[in-house]
């Protein structure tokens, strides 16, 4: 039994009730409730601090085929009870829709194993200061570190309380700490920034502060006096930062509703080969201590573990309620999208595919937003360093990657390095003889 | 008077004294509070997939001592909770024995009217709306397989109690409208998105002749790429459009300027004011009284009347753009810049209407001088790195220059260059100075706010374009 506040819950049934009575024939009562703690220092100082209490009601009414929803962040009384009169109304005029409807009761959430999302360890101010300064002075050990552009760390505890007037009813609480440096470096004129972050469900999880500090410091320091390469074919590696980003695309491509309007480079992949043999991709909710782990999607449907692509092929969708609906399969429980999302370790090792080619470019990070799921395009700005015969030489900046990521997913080639650092992870990526454009 | 306060279980002068009590020792800070409104109606697949009205009040509390803030927000305006806010700021700046700055300029214009777009016009007559913007759009062109539509309205009031007593407020209307629409003829495949908005009501701006002329935009924009060929790749000219394509000056220049990272020291131009960052022919300034404008305010979220601010004159960096904070540490003033998401988000500097003004070439002088490069008219986003310079931006409508001609349309690519010697590589400004349509949000720190983008077409040297084709 997962446990839940009975304040909450109240709510949630005098919505239900309240809403039920001015007509709705069904009706779906989400509150999010949290707390959070954040103090950023910069240069040995305090420099922020900030503590936010948020609540949230999401109510939805359904009249038959018509609904209409209504989000606020005063629960009381008498305001739930104007916007639920204002809910209902604006239902009665809002067009049908013949696949607007509650889940079917049988996919609803029951029980399941305890996942251990929650710590209540709650860090004083001055605790969250200490770990930060530790990160700040270990990163400032390094001369070629002259400032900060802050770091952070955050404690947010939140409990989540959904129903429905089919019955379903439950409730869990969640936390997580979260702690960012980013610092500077400079060097003869050239300035650079670079970061590292950790974030966990469990404070012990986290990353040490001193290694925080130093993989700050290493990065940034490692992006001084950058070179501009001439544009040419270039065989790339995707730092695990970035790679994870290529499970962002792919995860958005085979949502049901980029499948159901023909927005997706994925439309009519599913059973058909889209990555190569070796490539295997998971999401599972049930992970302990996950970062995206979840008893229940957002309509309280059971989140099914799913096998998305199975030696290279596309095996399911990401389906919610409406979206099943419309393209008649089952909900597996993704409205509110994947949970644990990653590729299985890929067979090599990193330094392997570091000497797979006598030049290859290690791409450290990305900047832009330009990649087009509709078609599959892929273009945005990168910076890293070239690798020269299995060596990190010199780094790269201010240059583009662009392909196309029907061609880059047959392409892809996976390291063994997985981490579950995230709530979407991937081992390092290498992808054959893509465009740069640079000089 | 407070108007916010009215309808809580606080009463002013309990929250006025709780105010004075804890900034008493404080060099700023205030008391923000916060009703806001916005309802967002979606059509998309020909029905309407969603509409939701969303209220949210609440109140962030700042105390500022030197550099340090500390910020406490809830959406319980109580007198227990705003106590529990106060006890939590001074715990954090125990130390503190500023001295209050009361100044802030008072101004009687505004730049939009009260007006609440939400109810002002009936539910039933926006779904109509949306219902023949679909038939339109896909009785227009055949090759339509997907149409998605989106009113959303807001109204927002702020109130900022000072320490003394001082009440400051603001009423804020935002509308925009957007159609996004997906093409497929042949086998093949391409969207496009397209919208206006502005501080007025739906009205202003949703008559027929506008929703067409916004519908006929996007459709013109997926048509073009449908017969886009592969982008070239790597250093060439690059000819801009007027409009929207300022997202160029905001990501290489604008966020450079803001008052934070040059306190800090860590924007690449920090060390550079009164030097010469840009051709002669650039002037840039950040305007927040532009009327209805989505980027402009009255005054700024820390009370600040706005104004008109100059950045960059004749090619020289005269201005930084300040919040209170960051202007009193760099011993200067507010341009008031000050601004936040929501009472759940700090003050930091911001833009409003960030704008190059005309210069005497024409668009046709520009591309007629190219002999290889690209013509960019429409673009997705941009994004910047403040420390070293470098900023991107996404075609969404481009074509091949060829000796002086505009040749085929290419597909979005990337643009990425450097910021502070981009605007060095501005050989001819235009005179067709255009404001953007009124869509523009941007993000930092996670705190999303609405601003506007202008400037006339430019001709840049050379910037890297991140196509497939070598």
């Amino acid at each position: 039994m997962l446990e839940y506040s009975n304040k909450l819950s109240e709510i949630i049934d005098h919505c239900i009730s309240n809403a039920k009575k001015k007509g709705a024939t069904d009706v779906e009562v989400g509150i999010v409730k949290s707390t959070a703690e954040t103090v950023s220092f910069r240069n040995k100082k305090l420099d922020e601090s900030d503590r936010s209490e948020n609540i949230g009601l999401s109510l939805t009414a359904y009249i038959n085929k018509k609904k209409n929803s209504v989000l606020s962040s005063n629960l009381k009384t008498d305001n739930l009870e104007k916007l639920i009169e204002r809910c209902v109304e604006a239902a009665k005029i809002t067009p049908e829709d013949e696949f607007n409807s509650l889940p079917d009761e049988e996919l609803f959430f029951k029980n399941s194993d305890e996942l251990d999302l929650f710590d209540e360890t709650h860090l004083e101010n001055n605790q969250k200061i200490d770990f930060l300064k530790e990160a700040e002075e270990v990163a400032f050990k390094n001369k070629e570190i002259v400032n900060t552009n802050g770091s952070s760390f955050s404690e947010s505890k939140t409990e989540v309380v959904l129903g429905n007037s089919k019955g379903f009813k439950n409730g869990y609480k969640t936390s997580n700490f979260t702690a960012y440096c980013e610092v500077v470096s400079k060097n003869n004129g050239s300035m650079e920034r670079d970061y590292e972050y950790t974030s966990k469900r469990h404070f012990e999880d986290l990353l040490k502060p001193s290694e925080l500090g130093s993989n700050a410091a290493k990065f940034a320091i490692r992006k001084l006096k950058p070179q501009k390469i001439n544009s040419g074919k270039f065989d790339i590696i995707f730092d695990k930062r970035i790679s994870k980003s290529f499970l962002n695309y792919f995860s958005s491509a085979i949502t049901g509703s980029s499948i159901y309007r023909g927005t997706s480079f994925l439309k009519e992949k599913l059973n058909k080969k889209i990555f190569s043999d070796n490539i295997n991709i998971v999401d599972r909710a049930d992970i302990k201590r996950g970062n995206g782990s979840r008893y229940f999607d957002n309509e309280g449907v059971k989140i099914q573990n799913l096998s998305l692509v199975n030696k290279g092929v596309l095996n399911n969708y990401l389906i919610d309620t409406y979206y099943g609906k419309k393209l008649n399969i089952t909900s597996n429980g993704r409205s509110g999208g994947t949970t644990n999302l990653y590729f299985e370790n890929g067979k090599k090792d990193l330094k392997d595919l570091m000497n797979s080619n006598k030049k290859i470019f290690y791409v450290t990070e990305t900047i832009g937003h330009g990649t087009n799921i509709v078609t599959g395009d892929y273009s945005l700005g990168a910076g890293g360093m070239m690798i020269e015969n299995g060596e990190l030489v010199y780094p790269i900046s201010e240059v583009t990657i662009a392909g196309n990521l029907n061609e880059m997913f047959i392409k892809m080639v996976l390291a063994n390095d997985l981490q579950f650092n995230y709530s979407t992870n991937s081992p390092s990526v290498l992808i054959e003889n893509m465009t740069v454009a640079g000089k | 008077m407070s108007k916010i306060l009215k309808n809580s279980e606080l009463d002013i002068s309990t929250a006025s004294s709780i105010v004075s009590n804890t900034l008493n020792k404080c060099d700023d800070g205030e008391l923000y509070l916060e009703d806001s409104k916005s309802e967002s109606i979606i059509l998309d697949d020909n029905k309407i997939k969603a509409s939701s009205y969303k209220s949210d009040l609440g109140y962030g509390f700042r105390a500022i001592t030197g550099e340090v803030v500390a910020y406490s927000h809830s959406s319980d305006l109580s007198k227990k909770s705003l106590n529990e806010s106060s006890n939590n700021l001074k715990s954090t700046l125990s130390s503190s024995n500023g001295t209050y700055n009361f100044e802030i300029k008072k101004t009687n214009k505004k730049y939009y009217s009260e007006q609440d777009p939400i109810e002002e016009k009936n539910f039933k007559s926006k779904i109509k709306i949306l219902n023949q913007v679909n038939n339109y759009v896909r009785n227009k062109n055949s090759s339509v397989r997907q149409v998605t539509a989106t009113l959303l309205g807001e109204h927002r009031s702020i109130e900022i109690l000072r320490s003394g007593g001082e009440i400051l407020s603001d009423d804020r209307p935002l509308v925009r409208f957007n159609v996004s629409v997906m093409l497929e003829k042949n086998g093949r495949k391409e969207s496009a998105v397209y919208g206006i908005g502005g501080r007025q009501s739906y009205d202003a701006y949703l008559n027929e002749k506008n929703w067409k002329s916004v519908c006929d935009e996007a459709l013109r924009i997926a048509d073009v790429n449908l017969k886009s060929k592969p982008a070239p790749a790597g250093e060439m000219q690059v000819v801009l459009g007027p409009g929207w394509p300022a997202i160029l000056i905001h990501e290489a220049i604008g966020h450079g300027l803001e008052g934070d990272f040059n306190r800090k020291k860590t924007s690449a131009f920090h060390d550079l004011v009164g030097q010469k960052v840009a051709s002669e022919g650039v002037t840039i300034i950040d305007d927040g009284t532009l009327e209805n404008k989505r980027g402009s305010l009255t005054i700024d979220d820390e009370g600040t009347p706005t104004e008109k601010t100059i950045l960059i004159e004749k090619g020289i960096l005269k201005n930084f753009m300040q919040d209170r904070l960051n202007a009193r540490l760099m011993n200067t003033r507010s341009t008031g810049n000050g601004r936040r998401e929501s009472y759940k988000h700090v003050v930091m500097p911001r833009m409003r209407n960030t704008i190059m003004l005309n210069g005497n070439h024409s668009q046709e002088e520009m591309i007629k001088s190219v002999k290889k490069g690209i013509f960019a008219v429409s673009f997705g986003g941009g994004q910047v790195d403040i420390t070293s310079g470098k900023f991107v931006f996404n075609c969404t409508e481009a074509y091949e220059i060829i000796n002086g001609k505009v040749c085929s349309p290419i597909k979005g690519a990337t643009l990425i260059g450097d910021g502070p010697s981009a605007l060095k590589e501005v050989s001819m400004v235009g005179n067709d100075m255009m404001l953007d349509p009124g869509i523009g949000t941007c993000g930092k720190a996670g705190q999303g706010v609405p601003v506007g983008v202008g400037q006339p077409s430019l001709l840049i040297n050379k910037m890297t374009v991140g196509g497939t084709q070598l």
